[in-house]
């Protein structure tokens, strides 16, 4: 019987299995941010065990609420700096160099096929797009990672979706996800790990496979992963060419082989054709509350939103600009881009894409996650809308009172021009 | 161990979120006791009173489905612990919290559909008391009129030892 890339991993990595069903994890990457951390160590501080298993396998940012927004906010950034130097974390990402964590640590190469990966954060899932098992935890979890580099898991289930068809003009993989999530619900796939197959997700790049794996907690799921291939090795390429010697092919063999079998038992499989998709947005409070955006060009909005950890790398920002250059925000609504990372900021200077967002009325902000859980940088007031390339749309989530309405950055931006949700279509004419 | 049981607080509503149980604006909190006062604060629950007594004498929670969904926090379980509330009764829970709450030391206690329906519909809710017997996994739910009812459930072994041993801390700690 063969086995599934989940499978294949938790066998390279099992150090215990304490109980039937229950696998203990060696861990290759713990990463930590500055709101989920600094309980951790105050813990382990209190517990006489301030220590950190390896250095060199933990990976730490400021992001959420950065730069400070208030004494609190500064004193968990402190205690995270004051850790990771105390620690002797080289890989701790301060103001200046820092950016959205699911952005940045990818960026950096952190991510290998294979990797187990925990973090304080929910949307770990996001690192899936590599080929591994990445999991978000609570704080417990990352404490006992840091201090000894394990994390306990029952073995997940794997629910397999083929996303088949050709993905009509105006759909992007934010559309993609956004429709998944819609046929499993909000809980369609707890305790699974959600495996992305089929040919939309091979022509995928690796930004469009994390946005898809982003979202794969929003349906429940311990994980999102896709299958590594000649895409994953050319992003990671400039990591891992001496590795390799120079040679991608044996890289490309290297990383097949945690490839799901073919004869791999599956809890469930799906299919979803992309071909008679259109761009969608959520409404309500739940991810699963998805309708077509051009039904919906009724809502107006208050607040145009590009960024996070689902949709501010560059691509994204490439395609938002794309259809915003050249017009202006509608009257009455402000616009807010964070690029996720200093590197998508400085490549999106470069190609001009800031200037357009500029020319158009956008405030551009540093690289954070501030708007999209509602700490800092683009908080709702009650009553207002909001048209997000975020992944969440919780009451409350972007401000008490506030709704949030989840859509690819096309459609963001087309929002934005119209005041109104809008169809990304009826603005691409000749752009994208 | 932790201790177990008390009034029972009924949130009737599936999909509450982390964000409802404790907002992020309030992640920003070091402390544990921080957090106490704005448990449930963004609650999208109609009827439910964040300050009203319900709340401030539930010791125990019965919800329905996928409870404590969307985002990592260990705030959520922390919000109620520090509440007192260490036990919460669902159809089913997100993972991440459902962890987050053995890994405290805490019973996250999943139930059939039609165990957590007959609860809700018991006619006097506001007198419902849960103890729990942790050796006979059992919960016994008893109302101001006398009655009372045992439910058996189910813990896996893990989850099991985490309470036992106070939280995955203390587990791991002598383990690994």
């Amino acid at each position: 019987m063969g086995k599934t890339i989940t499978e294949k991993i938790f066998d390279a990595h099992v150090k215990d299995e304490p109980f039937p069903g229950t696998k203990v994890l060696a861990l290759d990457v713990v990463m930590c941010h500055e709101i989920t951390t600094p309980m951790a160590i105050a813990d382990l501080v209190t517990r006489g065990k301030d220590r950190v298993f390896d250095p060199t396998k933990i990976k730490a940012v400021i992001d959420h609420v950065t730069p400070p927004k208030d004494s609190k906010s500064a004193t968990q950034a402190k205690m995270l700096r004051d850790w990771a130097s105390r620690h002797g974390i080289k890989d701790f990402f301060d103001i200046g160099q820092n950016g959205v964590c699911h952005a940045l640590f990818p960026e950096k190469g952190f991510i290998r096929p294979g990797y187990t990966v925990v973090m304080g954060d929910s949307h770990t899932c996001t690192h899936g797009a590599f080929g591994a098992f990445a999991a978000g935890v609570g704080t417990t979890d990352l404490e006992v990672g840091i201090l000894k580099g394990v994390c306990a898991f029952r073995l997940p289930k794997t629910i397999k979706i083929n996303v088949t068809g050709a993905m009509p003009k105006g759909v992007f993989a934010k559309d993609v996800i956004l429709e998944i999530i819609r046929v499993l619900t909000v809980n369609g796939a707890t305790d699974w790990v959600v495996e992305f197959h089929g040919d939309v997700i091979t022509a995928m790049s690796m930004d469009e496979r994390m946005t898809v794996c982003n979202m794969a907690i929003e349906a429940g799921g311990t994980s999102g992963v896709c299958m590594p291939d000649s895409q994953t090795v050319d992003f990671l390429w400039p990591f891992i060419k001496d590795q390799y010697k120079n040679d991608k092919a044996a890289a490309l063999v290297d990383f097949r082989k945690w490839h799901s079998d073919g004869d791999a038992v599956y809890e469930k499989q799906v299919t979803i054709d992309v071909s008679g998709l259109e761009p969608l947005s959520t409404v309500d409070y739940k991810p699963d509350q998805v309708k077509k955006i051009r039904e919906l060009s009724h809502v107006k909005v208050d607040q145009i939103y590009i960024g996070s950890c689902t949709n501010g790398r560059l691509s994204d920002l490439r395609i938002a600009a794309a259809i915003i250059k050249g017009t202006t925000l509608a009257k009455g609504v402000r616009g807010i881009v964070s690029p996720a990372t200093p590197k998508v900021f400085e490549d999106a200077m470069k190609e001009g894409i800031i200037k357009i967002f500029m020319d158009a009325g956008y405030c551009v902000t540093n690289p954070t996650c501030g708007a999209c859980l509602g700490m800092s940088n683009g908080v709702l007031a009650e009553g207002e809308v909001c048209a997000s390339t975020t992944n969440r749309n919780f009451y409350g989530r972007m401000g008490k009172g506030g709704m949030v309405h989840l859509m690819s950055p096309a459609s963001a931006a087309a929002s934005g021009i119209a005041g109104r949700l809008a169809d990304p279509r009826e603005y691409m004419k000749g752009r994208i | 161990m932790k201790t177990f049981g008390g009034p029972v607080l009924f949130l009737d509503r599936s999909d509450i979120n982390t964000d409802e149980i404790i907002p992020a604006k309030y992640l920003t909190e070091v402390t544990k006791d921080a957090l106490g006062p704005h448990l449930l604060e963004d609650l999208k629950l109609s009827g439910f009173d964040p300050k009203g007594d319900s709340l401030k004498k539930g010791l125990v929670v019965v919800s329905r489905a996928n409870f404590g969904c969307g985002s990592s926090r260990e705030h959520a379980p922390w919000a109620f612990e520090v509440n007192g509330i260490t036990v919460v009764v669902a159809e089913s829970f997100a993972r991440i919290f459902r962890q987050n709450m053995f890994n405290c030391g805490m019973l996250a206690i999943e139930l059939p559909k039609a165990d957590v329906d007959s609860l809700f519909s018991s006619c006097d809710k506001a007198s419902t008391i849960c103890d729990i017997d942790f050796p006979q996994k059992t919960l016994i739910f008893s109302w101001g009129n006398g009655t009372s009812r045992s439910v058996a459930f189910k813990l896996a072994l893990f989850d099991e030892a985490l309470v036992k041993a106070g939280g995955w801390v203390e587990f791991a700690d002598t383990k690994y």
